[in-house]
């Protein structure tokens, strides 16, 4: 880089050779080719030593995947799905023959400066100028470094890859979180290892990691050790010696020196928002997850800074891919350039009446609904396109039309291999949804109305009109639908998955507090004013907010005086009495029901104590609020009240009986508050049999999603590990393809666009989630019966996938509840004594009260 | 508990048909009258014959229904429920068929065989009633597993405390450690044979023979070590031989739960190996019996 002269500036310099600055900067050189300079005008700048970072850290030939399918690739660089090293090798190739201006090792240290002219700051102090810059430098950050003199040695390192590569060395670890603790326990097996510990204990550690840690420090055969309060003073190689490092320490009883071959550092990373918000650009929100504002050019806030990739919100590969081309193709001057997802926009649009072209479509629709007018272009697009467009057309020869169009459009995709992408057309008067399904969407009418229709009270229903949204509910609480929805006259709507709206809702404020707001005002409609209007509640809605409570966190307490009542929005309440100095569990609060309304009807003080059973959110409705409610004529008084009389003596009953009690309390610590189906075993019914699993693996590609030894039991009843399919599911939050669902029916489960990557294994605290290659095919049953071939039944201990199954790679499985299983749950269908049993909450008070059902 | 055994299975639907089965084939029975002998060979001894024996067929086929998964005919807790009690019936039906008349012969062998291989079936109805229950009790809420863990973790102190005891005390707690003995073969595990040994050493014991003591149940050493307390030279020794004590008690509690649970899973499963097999012998002697019928005929 030094030959660069002071005054000489790039037009395009791209920070970070990942996916998305690999295909900018190709793109870049291509059009440098095209118009015949032979002076590169853009600049690749790579941190590390090779590009592709992330994906270099891949273990050893790893599968990795080319999901969304249904996007194709536009790019100069080539990517399929296929293994790591067939993926990096095809970019290295593309890279060197594109002839790509990249210059690994050139940390970023700074960037200032205006459009035009941005000064790049590198580390050892050269500089780069360009009058553009691509931030493509993902989330993962870089790792936070030791901080002492001489941690830049060769001996020091960020990652391990492979624990069984060291044998017989002495390894420093510093670190006291789950990454250092695991790197430690593994090295330990065949190293002498000290992990160092700023602090006096593990605190941030998971509680499997903390238990085995403490064993094998005090295990005095072993071969790990620590060392707390302590800090890495300086570190110094001592050059043709073993072992090679001599690191001292600064210890509570003064300095220590240890020599050692290798210091792993595993400080965790520095997220690069940091560094982003340096250069200026700014964040809608304080949240870790939030994502930068940007243009439908991809340009930030600072004009000449274009972010693309994960950091913009787009984590899968080929979505990154296409950014890097369409970003240089902008910055190169192509203003007509249509995205690669244009195709994809219009099949959605196509059946919408009067349709012209997607981007007319997209200003259209954006136009119409407040909520969509806060969003920018770039995240207004990509709602759309992870989004269905449904439309209703009165029941007649323009719906059979239109359905015949749709049809064909379908057919033609399917011939091209694609998977369907259309408007979907219904009838006027066709249900949406039913009550009691579990809803994964959120919708929002652009045109026309819709009709949603209580349950309880059939002759309310409300009737929505274009702009409103509904299914809110289900977004936020996780809860099943509680009304139908029904399609309006030319109604036109955009059905939104949950997770979309999730990203949205964590990166945008103003659709946030929209969508915050109409769920207070329709939980007031549902338990206290069935037939107000908005008007009549909008003044009090915008008075009420949401609380945040952590798992744990005391909401009220036995024998306060109470002057307000509570409605459960997500999570879940745990109420509690005292008795005889101990906390008998009486009560177990869903989300979509109401807590703590007796001290506003009768009974002001507080009869339990009510912590947060999981991570709750609640809105608090005070006296005032209350009383302003129950005045009006149409005021559920009766019901409320006989509610609330039920559960003073369901209370009551608890109490009397605190084994149920406990057995809830078990129960809830088991995480069956947020569950929607468990399996529950009777263990005085199990025979150990196995047939369950056995049952589960025969009907699930040969491999057993339940664990039935494993999991915990309290009074005969006994969890087993398997999912149980919670109202949040917490596996749903990572999955970078979107691989896992949920079905109207309730059923989480993961399709085949499974990457493979296992962050749900990682998010899921239950250990449902395995990851597994396929398992081999078996001969059928009466062949196994009568000549005993194959394995058996079940799942086979430790398989040898195919070399088909190895190239596929391991996917995740995980219990789908049977969904593709014709005759419901194998596991409870195969169990010969009735032990097993799929329950949802709603059961679990029959199960703490033996009453049989 | 909301769950419901295989007895009490839908209200008891198959005890009830079963009932109007014994009733149906009572009187059809009857309906021989008592003028000459009831037969097997009368039309009406085919009839039962016929039914017993596809009773027979059926009873055994829920060794593949219970594997085929995918199946869509009821639950196999319904098919279990009414195997047990049409598994009953069948004796009724068969000694109707027999009309009680026994010889040394192939037939009375079929009929012996049967009904073996239904009381063998109700041992393990009996087993299955009765036993899952008790481990579980036994097993205070824990798994086999954790059982085995706690018991190595025990062990590996043992070994620890030993070593900082008087070499005798500590080579005889390190022996009934190392030959301490779990399950074994079928009547060990059923029985809850306990083979365990300890050295005890050579001097201390007033004994002819010196080597290895029978340690059933961990009392003998558990004795020793108590024995040496009093004994303790120095304040350290002593506090060293009540932990050691403390650790043996616990280790006795494991184990013996750890053999109860292997006992109870024994009993959970011994009667299959009889019940299984002699179905088999059964219906061999059920199709020897249906020929040599009809080619005496």
């Amino acid at each position: 880089m030094t030959e660069q002269t002071p005054s000489e500036r790039f037009r395009l310099a791209i920070v970070g050779a990942g996916p998305a600055g690999l295909s900018a900067a190709a793109r870049a050189a291509e059009l440098d080719r095209k118009a015949g300079r032979s002076v590169p005008t853009h600049i690749l700048l790579e941190g590390s030593p090779a590009h592709a970072k992330t994906i270099q850290r891949y273990q050893k030939g790893k599968h990795v995947m080319a999901e969304p399918g249904f996007l194709n690739l536009r790019s100069d660089l080539r990517f399929e799905a296929g293994s790591r090293e067939a993926i990096l090798d095809a970019w290295l190739q593309d890279y060197k023959r594109i002839g790509i201006n990249m210059h690994l090792g050139a940390v970023v240290e700074a960037i200032t400066g205006v459009r035009g002219d941005f000064v790049i700051k590198l580390k050892g102090g050269a500089i780069v100028r360009a009058e553009n810059v691509v931030l493509a430098i993902g989330l993962e950050g870089n790792p936070r470094k030791v901080g002492a003199p001489g941690d830049d040695s060769q001996a020091v390192q960020y990652q391990l890859d492979d624990p069984k590569a060291y044998l017989n060395e002495t390894i420093i670890v510093v670190g006291a979180g789950d990454a250092a603790i695991e790197n430690a326990l593994a090295l330990s097996e065949q190293n002498d290892v000290f992990i160092v510990n700023r602090g006096k204990e593990f605190s941030r550690a998971k509680d499997g990691n903390l238990t085995a840690v403490l064993a094998a420090i005090s295990d005095q055969n072993g071969r790990l050790d620590v060392f707390y309060e302590t800090k890495i003073k300086r570190i110094t190689e001592r050059a043709g010696q073993t072992p090679l490092l001599a690191v001292v320490l600064e210890t509570p009883a003064g300095e220590k020196t240890v020599e050692c071959q290798r210091l792993i550092a595993r400080l965790g990373a520095e997220p690069p928002r940091r560094f982003v918000e340096s250069i200026g650009i700014r964040f809608p929100n304080t949240r870790s997850d939030a994502i930068p504002e940007l243009s439908r050019r991809y340009e930030s806030n600072v004009q000449g800074i274009f972010i693309i990739g994960s950091l913009a919100g787009y984590p899968l590969i080929k979505q990154a891919m296409n950014q890097g081309y369409d970003v240089a193709e902008f910055i190169y001057g192509n203003t007509t350039l249509k995205p690669a997802d244009y195709q994809l926009v219009e099949w959605q649009f196509c059946g919408i009446p009067f349709f012209k072209d997607p981007d007319e479509a997209l200003e259209r629709f954006k136009s119409k609904v407040p909520m969509f007018r806060e969003l920018n272009a770039l995240a207004f697009r990509e709602l759309i396109i992870e989004s269905e467009i449904s439309v209703a057309y009165r029941d007649g020869p323009e719906y059979l039309d239109e359905s015949r169009k749709i049809a064909a459009l379908i057919a033609k995709q399917a011939t091209q291999g694609r998977q369907p992408r259309a408007t979907r057309i219904m009838r006027e008067g066709d249900v949406i949804y039913e009550p009691g399904e579990f809803g994964t969407s959120f919708f929002t009418i652009v045109n026309g109305s819709v009709t949603l229709q209580s349950i309880e009270n059939p002759s309310l229903s409300a009737q929505l009109a274009a702009g409103e949204f509904f299914g809110e509910m289900s977004l936020l609480s996780g809860r099943p639908r509680t009304e139908r929805a029904i399609a309006g006259p030319a109604c036109v709507l955009v059905e939104t998955p949950r997770r979309t709206m999730v990203k949205l809702m964590n990166s945008n404020e103003e659709v946030r507090k929209g969508i915050d707001w109409i769920f207070i005002v329709r939980e007031l409609q549902r338990h206290f004013a069935p037939s107000a209007t908005f008007r009549d509640l909008r003044t009090m809605a915008a008075g009420l907010s949401v609380k945040r409570y952590k798992a744990g966190e005391v909401v009220f307490s036995e024998g306060e005086t109470g002057d307000r009542l509570y409605i459960i929005r997500s999570g879940g309440l745990t109420l509690s009495r005292k008795l005889d100095g101990h906390d008998v569990m009486v009560a177990q609060i869903a989300a979509g029901s109401l807590a703590g309304e007796m001290a506003l009807m009768g009974d002001p003080e507080r009869r339990e104590t009510a912590t947060a059973t999981l991570a709750a959110e609640l809105i608090e409705l005070r006296r005032d609020d209350f009383l302003t409610l129950a005045r009006r004529p149409d005021a559920p008084i009766d019901p409320l009240q006989r509610a609330a009389s039920r559960r003073v003596t369901d209370n009551a009953r608890m109490q009397v009986r605190p084994e149920s009690g406990s057995l809830m309390g078990f129960l809830m610590r088991e995480g069956l508050g947020e569950a929607t189906d468990v399996l529950v075993i009777d263990e005085s019914l199990c025979v150990g049999c196995d047939n369950c699993e056995k049952a589960c693996a025969e009907t699930h590609d040969g491999v057993s999603r339940l664990d039935r030894k494993s999991g915990a039991s309290f009074a005969n009843v006994h969890i087993p590990i398997a999912c149980r399919h919670c109202e949040q599911p917490h596996c749903m939050k990572d999955c970078p393809p979107n691989a896992i669902r949920r079905s109207p029916t309730g059923e989480v489960y993961i399709n085949e666009t499974c990457i493979g990557c296992g962050n749900c294994q990682a998010n899921c605290p239950y250990d449902v989630i395995r990851m597994v290659y396929d398992a081999p095919k078996k001969p059928g049953l009466l062949a196994w019966l009568l000549t005993g071939a194959g394995p058996g039944l079940g799942e086979q201990a430790d398989y040898q996938p195919s070399e088909a199954a190895k190239n596929k790679g391991k996917k995740a499985v995980k219990c789908d509840a049977c969904i593709s299983v014709k005759n419901g749950p194998a596991c409870v269908k195969a169990c010969p004594t009735g032990a097993a049993m799929r329950i949802g909450p709603e059961r679990y008070v029959d199960l703490v009260e033996e009453r049989r059902g | 508990m909301i769950h419901q055994g295989i007895l009490r299975y839908a209200g008891l639907r198959y005890l009830w048909i079963g009932l109007v089965l014994i009733a149906a084939c009572g009187g059809l029975y009857a309906t021989q009258g008592g003028m000459y002998p009831a037969r097997g060979d009368t039309w009406q001894g085919y009839v039962l014959g016929s039914v017993a024996a596809l009773m027979v067929v059926w009873l055994s086929s829920i060794g593949i229904r219970k594997r085929r998964y995918g199946s869509g005919s009821g639950s196999v807790q319904g098919w279990t429920s009414a195997h047990i009690y049409l598994g009953v019936v069948v004796v009724a039906v068969a000694t109707l068929h027999s009309a009680a008349q026994f010889h040394w012969n192939v037939h009375t062998l079929a009929y012996v065989l049967m009904c073996l291989v239904v009381l063998s079936g109700i041992v393990g109805v009996f087993s299955y009633l009765n036993v899952p229950g008790q481990l579980s009790a036994n097993r205070e809420g824990g798994s086999r597993s954790e059982l085995f863990g706690e018991l190595f973790d025990l062990d590996k102190r043992g070994r620890e405390v030993a070593q900082r005891c008087d070499p005798r005390t500590g080579a005889a707690v390190i022996s009934s450690i190392e030959r301490t003995t779990i399950g074994g073969g079928v009547f060990a595990q059923l029985l809850r044979i306990d083979k365990s040994l300890y050295d005890p050493g050579v001097v201390e014991v007033q004994r002819a023979k010196p080597g290895l003591m029978r340690n059933a149940d961990q009392s003998a050493v558990i004795e020793y070590v108590a024995s040496r307390v009093p004994r303790a030279d120095k304040r350290t020794e002593a506090a060293n031989l009540q932990s050691l004590v403390l650790l043996l008690c616990r280790r006795q509690t494991v184990l013996r739960r750890i053999r109860r649970d292997i006992q109870l899973q024994g009993w959970l499963k011994v009667w299959l190996f009889v019940h299984v097999p002699l179905t088999f012998a059964t219906i061999v002697a059920i199709l020897v019996h249906i020929l040599v019928s009809f080619l005496y005929w």
